[in-house]
């Protein structure tokens, strides 16, 4: 009898310290998420502030309006819509064409066998290991003379930029496709084969269906690095209408950030509004992939 | 890996009798690009650019190699991504190094040959020299010729290129003299008046007169005939100057003469090791250089002590397969992952903004003082790691919370068997299992820190600046950083050279670490093993 009690007392006394720690835990869940989201909703709130200054901010803000987006969105020296373009037309053809080299290089690295094959994936993945930030002044030295003959392809072009990015483009994102091509059983190329398909077809009517799933979790993650890169956008890039929309924003940042706060917040925000929404969409793929070793750039 | 014998040959979609048309599509596409990029490589030639125009001849020949050759058909799979990673990749690495030896930058901008060239283009008018008073005459198509007199009153008519000739009124289309003895008309010119001569700026440009003896106009009143100021020797590789008979030998891409009197321009020159015996030696920048190394250290080991901690505390915290609203919580969590770092960089600077951010006036109303984060070096490192710990916590969080899932729980149960404190758990059972499976990503991350240039350059430029120093440094400067300002800043001047010498460095100390993590874990072996 008493020893029955005593195994009740027991049961109730963990309950309630599981209790006890999960509201710790809650506690410590809400603190955590207060610092996650304050500077967010601080730009939010900034960029509904009508006075737009840095100074004049609170988190409530008085007579909250879109005064800030509409000024931002008919500036001329802040060219919102020209600067997202520039991104999203860098961004959208580095990630289709380097989707594309990606692809076809993995197909060969999976299907083929061929002289230096396990050297060349190895020194890719070496390769990776420089940043290539630190190639930095050599490549707008390169850029500058490529420019000298074919100012389209010179400082100050998009085209020299999206070349730039493309460089990287033979990189971890070969192992990447190269593992789930393994994954393709053969057998279906070499039936494909018997029936007189050649490589070419069997590539592109065969394997990329299958592929699909893959290509957009890929090409997405490709588009995001771009989109938000900056340093060599920064370098190759000299004027005001071909700017991307991260070399702008750091542009404007540095000039004006304290008096037109508001201005600033509302571009911020309305930047990173695409990224936040593919990530969270996302989120269950990208964190499978970070975990197979991708670092956020 | 796969046995079928019938893999490890080379498959041969485009047997013997592959169709004609695709192979000569093939190569008329060939000649096209090869044609091309023939032409465009001899343009950097031309224009002095030998490294990358020796550069792209490789590239050119093996991409003739690998469309060309049967044995080559899986490298055409790649041979777009494969030109693109050496021309933008490889090239500018090997560039680096090049650079890293010589002394590229301010004043030494341009080839040995432009730089002779541009010296050689001096003039003198020596003693011996004839003095003209001149007469201009220009043609509708631009051209110009001269009528000169001398002063014993020999008129002579000047062409560009062409020997001086002394023709009569009447011959080679010499209209009438007036009275000073000057022509009114040249057949094919038209005379200029004196204040037009005088403000055309082509024309003390030209050089009338046939090769060596080349007459130039010098003011309104006087042409005459110059000489090359200096002479090359390249057998002493030196400029001698022919006026005064001093040599400037070649001294790391200057001409200087024994007096240190340096001919400009200066050229790209090889100065061996030069740029690294600065980065380790010179004591102008022993300062700095110290303060930053010991930074970019002290700034990658604590963001990543800091960082790991505190997602590895939450995804401790929150491994609970039953604890509620688990799926939501992480998604608020991973919030600032989401964003562009370069935006939320970008805000922080705004909200620890001296007097006007949220934080200092909030810290102000609390305490009546607030940390001076952009002034004072101790606080701007504290600020940046605080924006650096918000940046990538989450990412720890997600890493860890994933290895944490595959660690088995049947551990855990022994460990309680034998009676060991939660604690004593941690330390013996999760940290050196999860080590295990997050190590690499802790060793990228560090590499990735440690040349984190978007967070210094974006939250203050390295600021605070260090005073007295020779090139631009600041208090939380990294060496990427600080390789930026010696490359780009421009207000003191670009050296591309020293740049690239402690390019070379990072270079080294993170292929020595990345090195030393594939060695430790092994994760080379895997690799060759998953190829």
């Amino acid at each position: 009898m008493s020893s029955l009690s005593s195994v009740q007392q027991l049961r109730s006394s963990l309950k309630l310290q599981r209790r006890i720690s999960v509201a710790v835990r809650l506690f410590i869940a809400v603190l955590l998420i207060i610092f996650s989201i304050f500077p967010i909703l601080w730009v939010l709130s900034a960029s509904l502030n009508p006075t737009g200054t840095l100074a004049t901010q609170k988190l409530i803000p008085d007579n909250p309006g879109f005064g800030n987006y509409t000024e931002l969105l008919n500036s001329t020296q802040f060219p919102f819509w020209t600067w997202f373009g520039n991104s999203f037309k860098i961004a959208s053809i580095t990630a289709v064409l380097s989707l594309g080299i990606t692809t076809v290089a993995a197909y060969a690295f999976s299907r083929f066998r061929f002289k230096g094959r396990k050297t060349m994936l190895k020194g890719i993945l070496l390769i990776q290991v420089f940043p290539s930030l630190l190639a930095l002044v050599a490549t707008f030295l390169m850029i500058s003379q490529f420019g000298d003959v074919v100012p389209l392809l010179g400082l100050n072009t998009h085209a020299s930029l999206i070349l730039v990015y493309l460089g990287g483009a033979m990189g971890i994102n070969i192992w990447l496709m190269k593992g789930f091509l393994d994954t393709i059983p053969r057998d279906i190329d070499e039936s494909a084969m018997v029936e007189g398909a050649n490589d070419w077809q069997i590539f592109t009517q065969l394997i990329l269906p299958l592929l699909r799933p893959i290509l957009v979790v890929i090409g997405l993650i490709s588009y995001i690095g771009t989109y938000g890169e900056f340093v060599l956008a920064r370098v190759l890039l000299k004027s005001n209408e071909n700017y991307t929309l991260m070399v702008g924003l750091e542009r404007f940042a540095g000039a004006q950030m304290s008096q037109r706060w508001g201005v600033f917040a509302a571009g911020a925000l309305m930047g990173a509004l695409p990224i936040m929404i593919i990530y969270l969409i996302l989120q269950d793929q990208i964190v499978g992939g970070l975990t197979t070793g991708a670092v956020k750039g | 890996m796969a046995s079928n014998p019938s893999l490890n040959v080379p498959q041969k979609p485009t047997s013997p009798a592959a169709p004609i048309l695709p192979r000569l599509v093939r190569f008329g596409l060939l000649v096209v690009l090869d044609a091309a990029a023939i032409w465009f490589i001899s343009r950097l030639f031309n224009l002095g650019y030998y490294p990358l125009a020796g550069g792209l001849t490789l590239i050119l020949l093996f991409v003739n190699y690998v469309l060309l050759r049967q044995e080559a058909y899986p490298l055409r799979w790649m041979i777009i991504g494969l030109v693109l990673m050496s021309m933008f990749v490889i090239y500018p690495i090997l560039f680096t190094v090049w650079v890293a030896f010589t002394n590229y930058g301010e004043g030494h901008l341009i080839t040995k040959e432009q730089a002779i060239d541009q010296i050689l283009d001096l003039k003198y008018l020596p003693e011996s020299g004839r003095a003209f008073s001149w007469t201009a005459y220009k043609s509708p198509e631009g051209d110009y010729a001269l009528w000169l007199m001398d002063a014993e009153g020999n008129s002579y008519l000047a062409l560009p290129g062409e020997p001086l000739t002394q023709p009569q009124p009447g011959e080679a289309g010499i209209g009438e003299l007036d009275s000073k003895g000057v022509p009114a008309t040249i057949e094919g010119y038209q005379r200029l008046n004196a204040i037009v001569a005088a403000t055309d700026k082509n024309l003390t440009q030209i050089l009338f007169g046939e090769e060596g003896t080349t007459i130039q106009v010098r003011s309104p009143s006087e042409a005459a005939e110059l000489l090359s100021l200096y002479e090359y020797d390249s057998d002493r590789d030196a400029m001698i100057n022919q006026q005064t008979g001093v040599v400037y030998s070649n001294i790391r891409g200057l001409f200087s003469s024994p007096t240190g009197e340096l001919l400009r321009p200066g050229f790209i020159a090889s100065v061996q090791l030069a740029n690294f015996r600065d980065f380790f030696l010179s004591p102008a920048l022993r300062g700095p250089l110290v303060r930053i190394v010991t930074w970019n250290f002290a700034f990658a080991i604590l963001s990543l002590l800091f960082n790991f901690s505190l997602g590895l505390a939450i995804a401790i915290m929150f491994n609970d397969p039953k604890f509620p609203l688990k799926k939501l919580i992480r998604s608020l969590l991973i919030i600032p992952y989401t964003v562009p770092a370069l935006i939320t960089i970008l805000i922080w600077r705004g909200m620890l903004n001296p007097e006007l951010g949220v934080i200092d006036r909030f810290l102000e109303g609390l305490f009546g003082w607030a940390p001076p984060w952009f002034t004072d070096q101790f606080w701007a490192k504290v600020a940046i790691l605080l924006v650096n710990l918000w940046l990538s916590y989450p990412y720890f969080m997600l890493i860890c919370s994933g290895a944490l899932q595959s660690i088995s729980e049947d551990y855990y149960a022994a460990a309680q068997v034998d009676g060991a404190s939660p604690w004593q758990q941690f330390w013996n059972i999760t940290l050196p299992l999860l080590l295990v499976s997050v190590g690499p990503l802790l060793v990228a991350s560090f590499t990735f820190n440690f040349n984190n240039f978007n967070l210094i350059y974006l939250f203050n430029a390295g600021g605070p600046p260090i005073a007295g120093t020779p090139t631009p440094a600041g208090h939380t400067d990294i060496l990427i950083s600080y390789v930026y300002n010696l490359a780009f800043s421009g207000s003191r001047g670009v050296n591309y050279g020293f740049a690239s010498a402690i390019t070379i460095i990072i270079f080294i100390i993170v292929g020595a670490i990345t090195l030393f993590q594939f060695r430790y874990t092994n994760m080379w072996e895997e690799v060759s093993e998953n190829v």
